[in-house]
């Protein structure tokens, strides 16, 4: 009865209202919009207007439309810096190398976590999984700091060597990303876990009177559920390819590592904000949002076609 | 028959639970081992004696943390910055997330594409760091919070879950009774989204309690946040430590206080979010679920 009779409400007061009628019966409704969109608007689109600095040599006392135009000149200065190429090459195999190792570890550990059978053990390791992830990347960097160092540190002490480890080039990446993994893969279950669980029981069941083993179970019930869910991830990290994390970098950074841990965000940080070079930084900025703006797309591009998972 | 399938489970449960004990020893053991060094003397620390239990027990170094000025007054900057930062964040949220939530609300489709697209884009560190400037909010504890405005991904999440996990006929067989929009919002979406409030409420007070980059930029040295005042003592100093340690030829010779504060001061902070989170941690699965679900 109510089933029918609600979605009749719903078509027949829609078009018999007029539009102006509407938008006054909701003014409550605007008001409280009124506060985020003018915080919005401020700070995030007057932002993306300013922008235009890229192009121009900024001076703050003749503001935006004021300064000179220069074309791309400070692309031009960052494409023949010396370290422009490293910057990016080191930019890109970070986030391509995280990538490759922080989309598989989720899944697979929210496979074996959803086997779990003891609810006390099962949440117990999911509270433990989860909580490097609230821990502040300043105290993880602090605590690899110390681990990693060459005279008392932990790793150096449980291998009996004693190497300086954020002196190395070469360790760089490992350290980024396996930090990066420690802190949160478990968290990454979360949502590999809700889909798990929205799995019907009855499949299961089938499943155990069939005679499967818990890792048929796996291939041919859990995995399939969370494939979709997976390429979603997937393409949204791969949209955000030249995104590395500024904090993490910058706080292990040495002058010694520079080979390999030098990237564009942190140089976009020293050029704009420690030396005030407004209209560089942020041309240098601009070029890496159009790197991931193009890739977003392309990516885009490929999702549609692969699956109908919908962003928006 | 029957019994050979429950052996095999009994195996493949063994497996498990050994695998996932790995895994729990790997996640844990760094946090453990920075609890334990914090009550032990340092020169025990650096010496590998402390893998498993505290040497020379001490609690030295949480005397010393709650005598140093800068990390007590970091660490009163981070509660002020996280009550305030997240009742401001929550606040935004709900008035965001209730109208858009609404399927008939002229306009609808435009506010939706208006917000989405900060989530994509956006004007970057500098052209952001000179609105900020010039709306006057550098060194001001707003400017932690005003610029970040709405957080659309978690927005999308509560709207979500005012579509799907708040019952409709509560809310039309109110606006029969002739409540208003707010007098819904208030009296009914707010008390009955308690479990999306909660989680929200916590990831908003972790990303402020451990916020330390805005306040970097924003906040001119002024009143940082515990975070920051940590950089002096874990990052810069460790260099200057690695230093001595080349002069002077071990960790015996160096303050051993200095490293006492390092181990100590990531435990006070790190500790409260951790004390946290378990609380609404039943919350997480379901909310992401409500909110993923489109309806």
């Amino acid at each position: 009865m109510s089933q029918q009779y609600k979605p009749a409400v719903g078509v027949l007061r829609r078009p018999n209202t007029p539009l102006g009628r509407r938008i006054v019966n909701n003014w409550q409704l605007y008001l409280l919009l009124l506060i985020p969109v003018v915080l919005t608007i401020i700070y995030k689109y007057v932002p993306m207007y300013g922008i235009q600095i890229a192009f121009r040599d900024f001076k703050a006392s003749r503001g935006y439309t004021g300064s000179e135009w220069v074309g791309l000149y400070w692309f031009q200065r960052f494409f023949s810096s010396p370290t422009c190429v490293r910057m990016i090459k080191n930019t890109v195999l970070i986030s391509l190398y995280s990538l490759l190792w922080s989309f598989p570890i989720p899944i697979i550990l929210s496979l074996i976590i959803n086997q779990l059978r003891f609810r006390r053990y099962k949440r117990l390791v999911q509270t433990v999984l989860y909580a490097p992830h609230f821990i502040s990347i300043m105290v993880v960097c602090g605590m690899l700091r110390i681990f990693l160092s060459p005279s008392g540190g932990l790793i150096n002490l449980i291998f009996g060597t004693s190497i300086d480890f954020l002196t190395e080039s070469s360790a760089f990446r490992t350290i980024y990303i396996a930090s990066g993994i420690w802190q949160d893969a478990g968290w990454g279950c979360i949502i590999y876990l809700a889909t798990l669980a929205n799995v019907d029981p009855g499949l299961y069941e089938a499943a155990k009177i069939d005679g499967a083993s818990v890792f048929q179970r796996i291939k041919n019930i859990d995995l399939p559920e969370l494939l979709p869910m997976a390429i979603l991830n997937l393409i949204m990290a791969a949209g955000g390819l030249m995104n590395v994390g500024f904090e993490k970098v910058w706080l292990l950074q040495t002058d010694l590592n520079k080979a390999t841990s030098d990237v564009i965000a942190v140089y976009v940080y020293q050029q704009g904000i420690e030396n005030a070079k407004y209209s560089y930084s942020t041309a240098v900025g601009l070029f890496n949002t159009a790197v991931n703006i193009i890739l977003l797309l392309i990516v885009n591009k490929i999702a549609s076609k692969v699956s109908d998972v919908e962003f928006v | 028959m029957k019994k050979s399938r429950g052996l095999s489970q009994r195996t493949s449960d063994i497996i498990l639970v050994l695998i996932t004990a790995v895994i729990l020893i790997i996640v844990a053991y760094p946090l453990y081992y920075v609890l334990i060094a914090s009550v032990s003397d340092p020169y025990d620390v650096y010496a590998g004696k402390t893998f498993l239990f505290p040497s020379g027990f001490t609690l030295d170094g949480y005397v010393a943390v709650f005598q140093d000025p800068n990390i007590v007054s970091g660490f009163l900057n981070s509660v002020k910055y996280t009550v305030i930062g997240t009742l401001f964040s929550v606040t935004m949220l709900y008035i965001t997330a209730y109208p858009m939530a609404q399927r008939d609300l002229p306009g609808r489709k435009f506010f939706s594409i208006f917000f989405l697209i900060t989530m994509y884009f956006g004007g970057g560190l500098v052209p952001t760091y000179l609105v900020v400037k010039s709306t006057g909010l550098v060194g001001s504890m707003w400017s932690l919070f005003l610029p970040g405005g709405v957080a659309v991904g978690n927005m999308i999440i509560v709207r979500n879950y005012f579509q799907n996990s708040v019952p409709k006929d509560l809310m039309e067989a109110a606006q029969i009774d002739g409540c208003s929009k707010m007098g819904i919002f208030l009296r009914i979406i707010i008390p009955l989204s308690k479990p999306i409030l909660a989680v929200m409420a916590v990831f908003s007070m972790v990303a402020y309690w451990n916020d330390w980059f805005t306040a970097l930029i924003y906040l001119g040295g002024k009143g940082s946040p515990l975070p920051l005042v940590m950089r002096n003592i874990l990052i810069k100093s460790s260099a200057s430590a690695s230093q001595a340690a080349t002069i002077s030829g071990g960790y015996a010779e160096l303050n051993k206080l200095t490293e006492l504060l390092k181990f100590c001061s990531m435990i006070v902070a790190a500790v409260p979010m951790l004390v946290i989170y378990p609380f609404v941690q039943k919350y997480f699965e379901k909310g992401f679920m409500a909110g993923a679900v489109k309806g």
